[in-house]
């Protein structure tokens, strides 16, 4: 294992039931990397990102993250209190935002730190406001999401998940749910983040924002990484059958805009 | 999502056919006017007639103008039966539901057991267990040697009222606890989860303050429903209305008079309370809106 290598994910199988929506997945993300996971819709690429933080049990198989790591499989107890305390080195934004509706849009940003780090709340609201500065809000700190466009509930869900500095950046398809015109906002963020250096895991149906920001794209088909690679090679020599099928439609749309 | 404001003439995007939309709404609300006065007279015209119909059979208003307030001086102990019951209540379905969407086999052995058992009995057979049956263990238990047990088992009326009432709907309400915390979406738990919450952390912070504005209707609603069912205690003698009416009613042989005297005032009050109900009920509708 390598020094700046931050998940390592060996052999990850996940069932629900008889159900095998994973079947035995293994990749590992370096510090400072951006990873996108693309694929068809029920190809298990949510399931997978969602067994990184455990919100997914994973069924077997081993998850190293910073340096932690837990075994899982038939036979072996599933332990929920490291799965918490590895689940602090990842930030997780959702598709559906998932904002607290009962606390204004800078209570959901310091939530956890007063919570979970026990931070005063004296300490942890100027930390707030740089996070909700960051996502370009610090003037809507005070609004209740009810009052935030679907762009901006992202956004602070952004800055939420940033506040507790986790390690690692998991984005289960963030930009699924909102407005067309309200996706160029949250890309920007993410993009922002990509710069500085933010490790991200990126799951996506935004194929020109995958090939602007990824390092590497991970093509999920029937839940095994079929293949994976920088931008340019998936998108311009996929090697595997699959991933030209899946891939076809979108550089054809491309194609027509380009002339 | 701003408030669309009235546009005045001689300002920008004003609507020259405003007064249409005026004159619908006037109409509109002429109508419901219109319509609850309709009501209100069919109300009227319904108790007149009950009231005649009444009047053939031997039946004494003076009677219940006379004594309506011996009934009356009932209304107190009703209130407060209940007002200590539904909070006693509420307290014991907070923990029931808790226990109910645990994971732990004990608290979920205890609290399916309590629910099952006191909403598959009659109230009034509680009552009956905790008032009679309690001493008779105690008296067996003095004799064994622990006195002091067998005045913690016998209880006054009052009290075992509301021992029954809180034990009663406590099963209850247990139920529509889990059930208002089950309609909190299951990715509010997950977000509180992905920032490094513990179970218990997510059920305080998170899922509860969502779901007391669920419930909260629902206790009132409840407590509507105990207000009522405060007058089975009246089968111990505590002085509250329905024991009061039947007394004066056995005296002077005057059933109808008394108990419609007890119906008119357990009527009142559930009026007032639904009222009360709606009123925060409404509040609870525009949550997070401030």
């Amino acid at each position: 294992m390598s020094d700046n290598e931050i998940i390592r994910v060996e052999n990850l199988h996940k069932w629900f039931d008889l159900l095998h929506v994973l079947k035995g997945v293994s990749f590992s993300v370096t510090q400072k990397e951006v990873v996108v996971i693309i694929g068809r819709s029920g190809s298990g690429k949510s399931t997978l990102l969602r067994c990184l933080n455990f919100l997914e049990e994973p069924s077997a198989g081993t998850i190293t993250i910073a340096g932690q790591s837990m075994t899982m499989g038939p036979g072996l107890r599933f332990s929920h209190n490291k799965a918490i305390s590895m689940r602090l080195n990842t930030g997780m934004v959702f598709q559906d935002f998932n904002l607290f509706p009962h606390m204004t849009a800078l209570d959901n940003v310091i939530e956890g730190l007063v919570t979970v780090k026990k931070m005063h709340k004296d300490q942890a609201i100027p930390i707030g406001k740089k996070y909700l500065q960051k996502v370009g809000l610090e003037e809507k700190g005070f609004e209740h999401p009810i009052r935030l466009s679907g762009g901006q509930k992202q956004r602070v869900a952004i800055a939420r998940a940033l506040a507790m500095e986790p390690k690692v950046m998991l984005f289960d398809e963030p930009t699924s749910a909102l407005d067309p015109e309200l996706i160029g906002e949250v890309l920007d963020v993410m993009k922002q983040l990509a710069v500085e250096g933010t490790t991200m895991v990126i799951v996506t149906h935004e194929m020109g924002f995958a090939c602007d920001v990824a390092d590497r794209i991970l093509f999920v088909d029937k839940g095994l990484i079929v293949e994976s690679g920088p931008p340019d090679q998936i998108f311009s020599h996929a090697q595997d059958e699959r991933t030209k099928l899946f891939l076809e439609p979108i550089r054809k749309v491309q194609q027509i805009f380009m002339e | 999502m701003t408030v669309e404001t009235m546009k005045l003439p001689g300002q920008p995007g004003f609507d020259p056919d405003l007064d249409m939309g005026q004159s619908l709404v006037a109409q509109k609300r002429r109508e419901q006017i219109i319509q609850t006065v309709k009501i209100g007279v069919v109300w009227v015209v319904l108790i007149i007639f009950l009231t005649i119909i009444l009047l053939q059979f031997n039946f004494d208003p003076a009677y219940m103008f006379a004594h309506y307030d011996f009934v009356l001086k009932g209304l107190g102990i009703t209130i407060a039966l209940s007002f200590i019951s539904i909070f006693c209540a509420t307290i014991l379905a907070l923990l029931g539901a808790v226990a109910r969407l645990s994971n732990n086999a004990i608290a979920l052995g205890i609290s399916g057991l309590y629910v099952s058992i006191f909403r598959g009995t009659p109230l009034l057979v509680q009552i009956f267990i905790i008032y009679s049956g309690l001493p008779m263990m105690g008296a067996a238990l003095a004799a064994k040697g622990y006195p002091q047990l067998q005045q913690t088992l016998t209880l006054t009326a009052f009290q075992t009222g509301i021992l029954a009432l809180s034990l009663n709907y406590g099963a209850y309400m247990t139920e529509i606890f889990r059930a208002g915390i089950q309609s909190i979406s299951g990715g509010q738990r997950e977000a509180a989860e992905s920032i490094g919450m513990n179970r218990m952390q997510v059920m305080r912070r998170i899922i509860l303050p969502q779901a007391v504005r669920v419930i909260i209707p629902d206790i009132g609603n409840q407590f509507i429903a105990m207000q009522k069912d405060s007058a089975q205690v009246s089968v111990m003698g505590v002085w509250e209305m329905t024991f009061r009416a039947s007394r004066l009613a056995r005296v002077d042989s005057k059933f109808m008079e008394m108990f419609i005297v007890a119906a008119f005032f357990y009527w009142v009050l559930t009026i007032v309370s639904s009222w009360a109900v709606g009123i925060v009920e409404k509040r609870m509708r525009h949550a997070y809106e401030r």
